[in-house]
This record gives C-alpha cells, sequence and structure tokens, in this order.
C-alpha cells in the first residue's frame, strides 16, 4: 500500500536527516513513529507528503512513486492550520472543490457529527478551542477521503484530557474509510494506544530502530497490565536508541576534545 | 473568607463603573474636543457682529454656512460635488486596479518585483505636483490628465500595501494550499487574496485618501467645475468664504467615502481575529 524504499533525507549543509528507511504500511494499518528529537520524524513526513523531495529513495501508494502532494495522501499538521477566512464547513470542504455542493455538505455534516461538532458549520476558526480547532482539521484532511493519513505531532499541544477525547474522535473518522495512518508522535502512550505497529526512531541520522507489534483491539485501556508492559518495551527501546547515539557522539567527542586542548 | 469577600466586592465597583465608561468617555473626549473650535467659531462670530473686525479675510461661521446655501440653491455646489467625485471615483478606481495587479504580481513573483520594484520605488518619491506640466503635455488639459494624476496618487499606496501583505503570507498555510494541490492561479485566489483583504482594505483606505488630495492639484491645473476650481476661483475673486465652504465639503466628502469604504469591506474581514476586529 504504501511502501518507503531506502529513503534519505540530507540538507543543504550536508545535515543527514535521515538514512536508508525501508517501510511498508499495509492498507488500513496505523502505524506509529516515536523516537527523540533529531530522528527525522517530521522530515519523514514531509517526504511521504511530497511536500519536499527525498535526496535518495522513494515514496509510493499503490505502485505509483509520490514526488508532489498527490489525492491520496492527506497530512495533519501539528497545528490546526485552519484557513481563518473560512466558516467551519468551508475549512472541511477544501479538498472538496471537485464534488458537488450537496455531496460536500453531506461530508461536511458526516465528519463534524463524527467529531462532535454537529452545528459548528457557521463558526469561524477564531470561536474554536484547539481541541475543536484540530479535529475540524483532521476532519479536513479527512474529507477527500485519502488511501494515506500522515499525522505529525498531531496532539502534542493539547492537554491530557483532550488528547485522549480526541483519539476517538481520530478513531472514530477513521472508522469510516478506514485508511493507511502514520502517526508521528514523541507521546508513547498515544503510540501504544492507536497503533497496530509501534516504528522506534534513532537519531542522528534518523533511521529505524525497533518495531513493536501491538495486537489488541481497539479501544485500549490504559491501566491494562498488556498496556503499561507494552509502554515499558517501547520505552526501553526508545532508550537504548539514544544510548547508542550517545556512545557514538561521547566516542567522537573525545578526540575532538584532546585536539583542542 | 470575608476578607476575600470583601476585596471581591469593593474590586466589583470599579469594575462595573469602568465598564459602562468608555462610551461615556468617547463622547466626553468628543466634547472636549469639540469645545475649543466651536468657541473659537462663536468667539468670532460675536466679535465679527460687534463691529472688532469686517471679517473680510476670515468669514464669520454665519457667512459661510450662508454661502454653503446659496452655492447649494443654484446647484453649483452639486455640480462642483459631482465633478470632484467623478474624477476622484475614476482615478481611484483606475490606480487600485493597477496598484492591486502589480502589487500582486510584484509579491508573488521575486524576479518580476526585483526588476520593477526599484522604478515604482524611485517613481514614488516623485512629488504629485510635479507631474502636471508632462501631463498636460501629454493628455491635454481636459479629464485625462486630472484622473491620471489621482490614478498615480492612488497607485502607490495600494501597490505598496498589496506587496507587501503577499510578502507575509503564513507559509505555513501556502503548505495547506499546497497539499490540496492548489496550482498557481488558485493559489492566488483561495488562499493568497483571502489573507491580504484586511491590509487590501487599508490600502484601499490611504489610497482613497491620497486621491482625494490629489483632485485638488489636479483641479488647480485648470478646471471649470469641481470643488478645487471653488478654491481657485474664491482665491482670484476675493471670496475667503467660498474658499473655506470649499475646504469644509472635502472633508465631509473625504470622511463621507472613508466610511462607505469601512463598510463595503467590513463584511469581507468578519472572520478576523484581531484587535482591529474589535474596533
Amino acid at each position: 500500500m504504501l511502501t518507503l524504499e531506502r529513503l534519505s533525507k540530507t540538507y543543504v549543509g550536508g545535515n543527514v536527516a535521515l538514512k536508508d528507511v525501508s517501510l511498508t504500511l499495509k492498507p488500513g494499518e496505523i502505524v506509529a513513529m516515536v523516537g527523540g528529537s533529531g530522528c527525522g520524524k517530521t522530515t519523514l513526513l514531509r517526504l511521504v507528503a511530497g511536500l519536499d523531495a527525498p535526496t535518495q529513495g522513494s515514496v509510493a501508494v499503490d505502485e505509483a512513486i509520490i514526488t508532489a502532494p498527490n489525492e491520496a495522501i492527506g497530512l495533519i499538521f501539528q497545528e490546526p492550520r485552519l484557513l481563518p477566512w473560512l466558516t467551519v464547513a468551508d475549512n472541511i470542504a477544501f479538498g472538496l472543490s471537485g464534488l458537488a455542493k450537496d455531496e460536500q455538505k453531506a461530508r461536511v455534516d458526516f465528519a463534524l457529527h463524527r467529531v462532535g461538532l454537529d452545528g459548528y458549520n457557521d463558526r469561524w476558526p477564531r470561536q474554536l478551542s484547539g481541541g475543536q480547532a484540530q479535529r475540524v482539521a483532521i476532519s479536513r484532511a479527512l474529507a477527500p477521503e485519502p488511501k494515506v493519513l500522515l499525522l505529525d505531532e498531531p496532539f502534542s499541544a493539547l492537554d491530557a484530557f483532550t488528547r485522549a477525547s480526541l483519539h476517538e474522535h481520530l478513531l472514530a473518522l477513521w472508522e469510516a474509510k478506514r485508511p493507511t495512518l502514520l502517526i508521528v508522535t514523541h507521546d508513547v502512550e498515544e503510540a501504544v494506544a492507536l497503533a497496530d505497529r509501534v516504528i522506534v526512531m534513532q537519531p542522528h541520522p534518523g533511521r529505524i530502530f525497533a518495531e513493536i507489534a501491538i495486537d489488541s483491539d481497539r479501544p485500549r485501556d490504559p491501566l491494562s497490565d498488556e498496556f503499561l508492559a507494552l509502554k515499558r518495551r517501547i520505552l526501553k527501546a526508545l532508550d537504548g536508541s539514544l544510548a547508542e547515539a550517545r556512545a557514538a557522539t561521547a566516542k567522537t567527542d573525545q578526540p575532538a576534545a584532546a585536539a583542542w586542548w | 473568607m470575608s476578607d476575600a469577600e470583601a476585596v471581591q466586592s469593593r474590586s466589583q465597583t470599579p469594575t462595573d463603573a469602568r465598564r459602562g465608561s468608555p462610551r461615556s468617555a468617547l463622547f466626553g473626549n468628543l466634547g472636549v474636543g469639540l469645545l475649543l473650535p466651536l468657541t473659537l467659531a462663536l468667539g468670532w462670530e460675536l466679535a465679527v457682529s460687534a463691529g472688532l473686525s469686517n471679517g473680510r479675510l476670515v468669514p464669520p461661521p454665519s457667512r459661510i454656512w450662508l454661502t454653503l446655501v446659496d452655492l447649494w440653491k443654484t446647484g453649483d455646489l452639486l455640480k462642483h460635488i459631482l465633478a470632484t467625485l467623478g474624477r476622484v471615483g475614476a482615478g481611484f478606481a483606475l490606480g487600485a486596479l493597477a496598484g492591486t495587479i502589480l502589487g500582486a504580481i510584484s509579491g508573488a513573483v521575486p524576479i518580476f518585483r526585483r526588476l520593477t520594484d526599484p522604478l515604482f520605488q524611485g517613481l514614488r518619491s516623485v512629488p504629485s505636483i510635479a507631474w502636471v506640466p508632462l501631463f498636460i503635455l501629454w493628455f491635454g488639459i481636459f479629464e485625462a490628465p486630472k484622473v491620471t494624476l489621482i490614478a498615480v496618487g492612488v497607485f502607490f499606496p495600494v501597490y505598496l500595501g498589496v506587496m507587501g501583505a503577499i510578502q507575509s503570507v503564513d507559509r505555513k498555510l501556502i503548505e495547506v494550499g499546497r497539499m490540496f494541490r492548489l496550482g498557481r492561479t488558485e493559489m492566488m485566489r483561495r488562499i493568497l487574496l483571502p489573507a491580504i483583504l484586511p491590509s487590501w482594505a487599508i490600502a484601499l483606505r490611504s489610497g482613497l485618501g491620497l486621491g482625494f488630495m490629489f483632485v485638488v492639484a489636479a483641479e488647480f491645473m485648470g478646471a471649470s467645475e469641481g470643488l478645487g476650481y471653488l478654491l481657485v476661483d474664491g482665491q482670484q475673486l476675493g471670496k475667503p468664504d467660498q474658499i473655506v465652504a470649499a475646504i469644509i465639503v472635502f472633508a465631509m466628502l473625504g470622511k463621507l467615502w472613508d466610511g462607505i469604504l469601512v463598510a463595503v469591506t467590513a463584511p469581507l474581514l468578519a472572520w478576523q481575529d484581531t484587535a482591529r476586529a474589535e474596533l
């Protein structure tokens, strides 16, 4: 379905943000990507979204190579990024301009109902709370029914309660067409709550460090033993991914320090 | 607890008083602001009627009023107002259109900006009156040079405002447009233009203000009607009351049309979440 083939990105100036990341996502699968800062999570999403071009490797959806933003792929940013001059309904319908008016309205109403914002059609974005705005952003990205939805730390700016309810709203919308989801997050709990598979990334350069599959049904009880065990496994893997990087920097630092003195 | 209550009730009274105050403060300020001019006008009126001055060079308010009424009754005033408004309208439409289009292109296309912006910035610093002889040579002495001069005056603030606004559109919103695969014209229509509407409205207002300034310069270059003509005519025939009357009409027209422009653009800006939206 979504295939990343030895994806690498080196920025101008030689900073290697991503090196040889290969990953295949099945249709309808939810994959969470966790990792410390500098492991290239956001870079990876921008490459998959077609906003930036990879230095090497490729992204493909159903065999079609992605080089520019594609209708098969939706992206939810860290901030809602609603267009302030459009009402909530017009924001959600932003990607639907090819459809008939009543079809647009039906999709908008359906999405608003699923995220618990019935009747918010004519509000302005400035009248929404942070959580409401992000729900509208999720609706906007899902309204054109993309095959793949990318989420770039979409709930990181929200408090724990809002985040938990947004997980439910996201799953409710996802349920309708079951697109493939790729979620980048630094919140391990979020990864365990949502994902079928958790990818732990390693920084400098960004690579895949470990992969942890989660089989249990959603919604998952965050207090169950299984949930806590998974959380611990992922945290341990994260620690390992950073330890290797720390060791590497310590090793390279020493001769440099010696030369300095 | 009783302390807290006491504090609360004590702080409540001033808050309530303050809540009611902005409006009364506004009227209070307006009243205070009117005090000085009204006193001066009344004082001058009394001084002239008491025979302390003949009021020939500085006419008393009553005479200005009579002049306005006379001009209105003969239909001259309306004729002059319409002539002036027609010129401002035509010049404003041309200047605003050109300023918007060129400003938008300059803002969106860097190569075009580097090519043309230095030229426009240079022309912008030319005083308006400096154009008059050239425009008369080029366009004759009738309406064309006048409208052109006004259009030039309106063009620059609109051009600058639109160009600056386009350059400062949030990159994050442009990325939203890219995710939805908007082409160049779609990006312009659905992201850039709406985003610059507030700055555009302000640019149009300052353009219109300059239009009213330039129309006087334009009508000084030899018009047979228009408020500027009333000014020149009043000077040549020694009628200061007519000059002051024309100035007052200018002030009222400028304020009126600025108000109309604000009212017309207000519905387009209902979405704004800024201090300006509250004002």
